[in-house]
């Protein structure tokens, strides 16, 4: 039987030089998956097409149909199977097409996959990846950042990384981790950077925060692609003799407490900065452990820019009022500073 | 009672069953009384009256192959070698329980000895999570099937559908029993579908099926026996739907009101324990020193492990906090790899990333003209009425589906682990239009085959939206007013007053 289609998907990843973020991520999973054949990919698109954003681009031609499983449009049977798998020892790395499915299996997660170790003692090896964020206009249901649902789950562990390398290093971490880990990779930033790969097997801890910036005046703690954001923002704040900190939490469960505290403890001012929405987002609960651990060195009030508490909206001006952005960081600084 | 046909069981194994049977009722009556010296920390379920299920279902596997108990499946979980012990501390809340007091009932697993998948609460999620035990087994070469169960309303949740679709596309070697025991809590089957037989959701997703009477121990078994042979050889999904009756109410606060009185009294009448007993005495397999022995014999053992349980102690509230997280090396997770890991691993592992026209059977005459296993004379067959008496035929075969050309492959492991998309090797046997020349040729394009010629009750195309787009512009209101504008063409402002001085 003579081919029907062209040879769509046999690329392979860059070896040298920098990479953008997708095919960080993508390098992760080929190294992983050749590394161990107990790791699987399974998710919808994920084979011949190499999946909606090329993450899983390649896979297929170089290690088949049973490791590569493409499945029906079903989010709750692909996470059930993934977490079945992972009982009898195998490693899956899930996808969500966009995170935004994840809504689909929400039980699956919270009560199948999270509780199992804690209730029978049954580790859930497996990662629930996905694209995430907003910013490329992409509609109340193709821009979410559904983190917090999960973050409120005791079981899971949660990443968004914020550049190609953290991307590759902590993806390969949660593949090797024991426990269920979901990874949230913004899709503002799958094509917007590239960076040089640290060279060898390396990866990146789980649970560790780490500081992007130094500075004294205030500490701005943020994420994924706000981290990009809040960088921005100090440059800004330095040219107005405003030294800000920044800090990428890079994981949000387990949360890096220390590091946070430390800088707290240095600059005596906290402003997070966050895409999610106000209501319920990290940022409350950082500053619920900010009082808790250093209440006695805040100079000011805990601050926080964040998205809007709304949907998505989708054309551009409603989601640019939406998010946050450069200058309403720097304005939220500018504020605290003058505590 | 069925007779045995080909699958001859040994007198060991014919009071195996009874002994399971009877070890899960008497089990399952000491709790019962347990409750009532509130004994028992939450709630407590029953299987009273559906034994034979439990135990001929799960006693058709083998020691390597998975299960996932529902909460009525206590029979299973003792026939896979749980001692009776678990699941008293299990309902007792005690430390000594498998799960040491965090979660109670049959809320239990065990991956590494029984391989026992616990369940939770939410009906249907067992369903992709065995699927993918099973297609694991398959690729680590393990050769197992998997096998779960669901109640008659657990099969309208999302859970079971999607997990049957996955299951059915990966003809994963998995088991699903479909418990049919009438009643969800308090709602009869009748008003949760309205169809007379579950087992006809099978042929949705091209899944065989049997339907088979429940409260027949060994008509359950032989039907558990053929579905799990089928699915070792490479021939899954198999499901099967087992008619019963849930003798109690949901669990033990319910009286059970709602279920009419004839219902009950029909269903004891047939008590799957008091019909085995008379089939073993019929059949001479047994005499009465031999059901004394045996009764006998799970007296002197519950009576040791209920002892065991109501001595053992609470768990420490300490350990509220420990065990969220596999960390610090508290599990090993190692894969039990049962083919060559070279088989998976490039450049064995690399193939030609295409679909090809075997993979999208859509592309044949078969489909347009309606195929897709419609026209299956096997479906007529799915009418299979529920169990009326004793003589009816105690296993009715139902929507058995195109066969896939995978039944061809010896039933060795290593067709099993075949990965499920080349399964499909074979051309099915009905002409194609040619590939690049069907949608060209004129004689096809003019046919009532092309499915272009197809009108599908809609409505003609002269009136479709293309044909008449000034009619239909999104930017305008529907009298060709500009949104954002009220009647008198002013931009929308606040509600005036009105003569009462509301807003």
């Amino acid at each position: 039987m003579s081919h029907t289609a062209p040879n769509l998907s046999s690329k392979t990843v860059p070896t040298s030089g920098p990479i953008t973020m997708v095919d960080a991520i993508r390098q992760a999973m080929f190294e992983e998956m050749e590394r161990d054949p107990a790791v699987v990919a399974i998710g919808e698109d994920i084979g011949v097409y190499g999946g909606a954003f090329k993450v899983t681009d390649g896979l297929l031609a170089k290690f088949g149909r049973e490791r590569v499983i493409e499945t029906p449009i079903a989010e709750t049977a692909i996470i059930g199977a993934a977490c079945g798998m992972s009982f009898l020892g195998l490693r899956p790395v899930a996808e969500m097409q966009f995170i935004d499915f994840i809504a689909c299996c929400f039980n699956q997660v919270t009560n199948f996959v999270a509780k199992s170790h804690y209730l029978w003692g049954a580790p859930v090896p497996m990662v629930i990846r996905g694209p995430s964020g907003g910013g490329v206009h992409g509609g109340p249901f193709h821009s979410a950042n559904p983190e917090m649902y999960f973050v409120h789950t005791p079981g899971l562990k949660v990443i968004y990384p914020s550049t190609p390398s953290d991307a590759k290093g902590l993806l390969k971490s949660a593949i090797r981790d024991n426990n269920p880990v979901l990874f949230f990779e913004h899709k503002y930033l799958y094509r917007r950077l590239k960076e040089e790969m640290p060279p060898g097997d390396y990866t990146v801890p789980i649970g560790k925060a780490i500081v992007r910036r130094e500075g004294r005046d205030l500490t701005i703690v943020s994420y994924a692609a706000m981290v990009h954001t809040a960088l921005e923002a100090a440059v800004q704040l330095a040219k107005e003799g405003i030294e800000a900190e920044v800090i990428d939490l890079r994981t949000l469960l387990p949360l890096d407490k220390e590091t946070i505290l430390a800088s707290v403890k240095k600059t005596n001012k906290l402003l997070v900065v966050h895409e999610d929405t106000r209501t319920g987002g990290i940022a409350g609960e950082i500053a619920a452990l900010v009082f808790e651990g250093a209440f006695e060195d805040l100079d000011g009030p805990v601050a926080r820019v964040t998205a809007l508490d709304t949907p998505v909206p989708y054309s551009p001006p409603l989601e640019e009022r939406f998010l946050p952005n450069t200058e309403k960081v720097v304005a939220a600084a500018r504020e605290l500073a003058k505590y | 009672m069925t007779q045995l046909a080909t699958q001859q069981l040994t007198r060991e194994q014919y009071l195996d069953l009874y002994y399971y049977m009877q070890l899960n009722r008497q089990l399952e009556e000491r709790m019962v009384r347990l409750f009532r010296q509130n004994k028992i920390v939450g709630g407590l379920y029953s299987s009273l009256g559906q034994e034979a299920v439990s135990v001929g279902t799960c006693y058709a596997l083998e020691k390597r192959d998975w299960i996932a108990p529902m909460i009525r499946n206590i029979g299973a979980l003792l026939v896979k070698g749980v001692p009776p012990r678990d699941i008293f501390t299990q309902h007792m809340a005690k430390y000594t329980s498998p799960t040491q007091g965090k979660d109670g009932t049959s809320h239990f697993g065990d991956l590494k000895v029984r391989h026992i998948v616990s369940p939770i609460s939410m009906l249907g999620d067992l369903i992709p999570v065995m699927t993918g035990v099973a297609m694991a087994g398959r690729y680590l070469g393990q050769n197992i099937v998997a096998l779960t169960w669901i109640g008659d309303g657990g099969s309208s949740t999302g859970a079971f559908h999607e997990g049957l679709g996955l299951a059915a596309s990966q003809r994963a070697p998995f088991v699903l029993i479909i418990e049919n025991n009438q009643w969800a809590y308090s709602t009869p089957v009748s008003r949760q579908v309205p169809i007379q037989n579950l087992a006809d959701r099978g042929a949705a997703y091209g899944i065989a099926s049997a339907i088979v009477d429940g409260n027949d121990v060994v008509a359950v078994y032989q039907a558990a026996k053929e579905a799990v042979d089928e699915c070792r050889a490479g021939r899954g999904p198999r499901l099967i739907e087992v008619k019963t009756m849930r003798m109690r109410g949901h669990a033990q606060h319910d009286p059970a009101e709602y279920v009419p009185k004839e219902m009950f009294e029909y269903w004891k009448a047939r008590d799957p324990i008091t019909l085995y007993e008379k089939y073993l005495t019929e059949n001479k397999i047994w005499d009465a020193a031999t059901k004394s022995e045996i009764d006998a014999r799970i007296e002197r053992e519950l009576d040791v492990e209920q002892k065991f349980a109501e001595d053992s102690p609470l768990p420490p509230a300490a350990l509220a906090e420990e065990g969220v997280y596999c960390d610090n090396g508290c599990h090993k997770i190692e894969a039990d790899w049962k083919r060559a890991k070279s088989e998976v691993t490039p450049p064995k592992s690399s193939i030609d990333p295409t679909w090809r026209l075997k993979d999208l059977p859509a592309y044949t005459q078969a489909a347009i003209a309606g195929g897709n296993g419609a026209k299956n004379p096997a479906q007529a067959a799915a009418t299979a009425t529920a169990p009326a008496s004793a003589s009816s035929p105690a296993i009715a075969k139902s929507a058995v589906a195109p066969e896939p050309p995978a039944a061809k492959i010896p039933p060795t492991p290593a067709a099993q682990a075949a990965p499920a998309a080349e399964a499909g090797a074979e051309e099915p046997a009905v002409p194609r239009v040619p590939f690049g020349r069907g949608p060209k040729d004129k004689a096809f394009r003019q046919s009532p085959e092309n499915p272009a010629n197809k009108t599908y009750g809609r409505a003609p195309k002269a009136k479709s939206f293309a044909q008449n787009p000034q009619e239909k512009s999104f930017s305008k209101g529907p009298r060709n007013k500009p949104f954002g504008k009220n009647a008198q063409g002013k931009p929308f402002t606040k509600n005036p007053q009105d003569k009462q001085g509301r807003r």
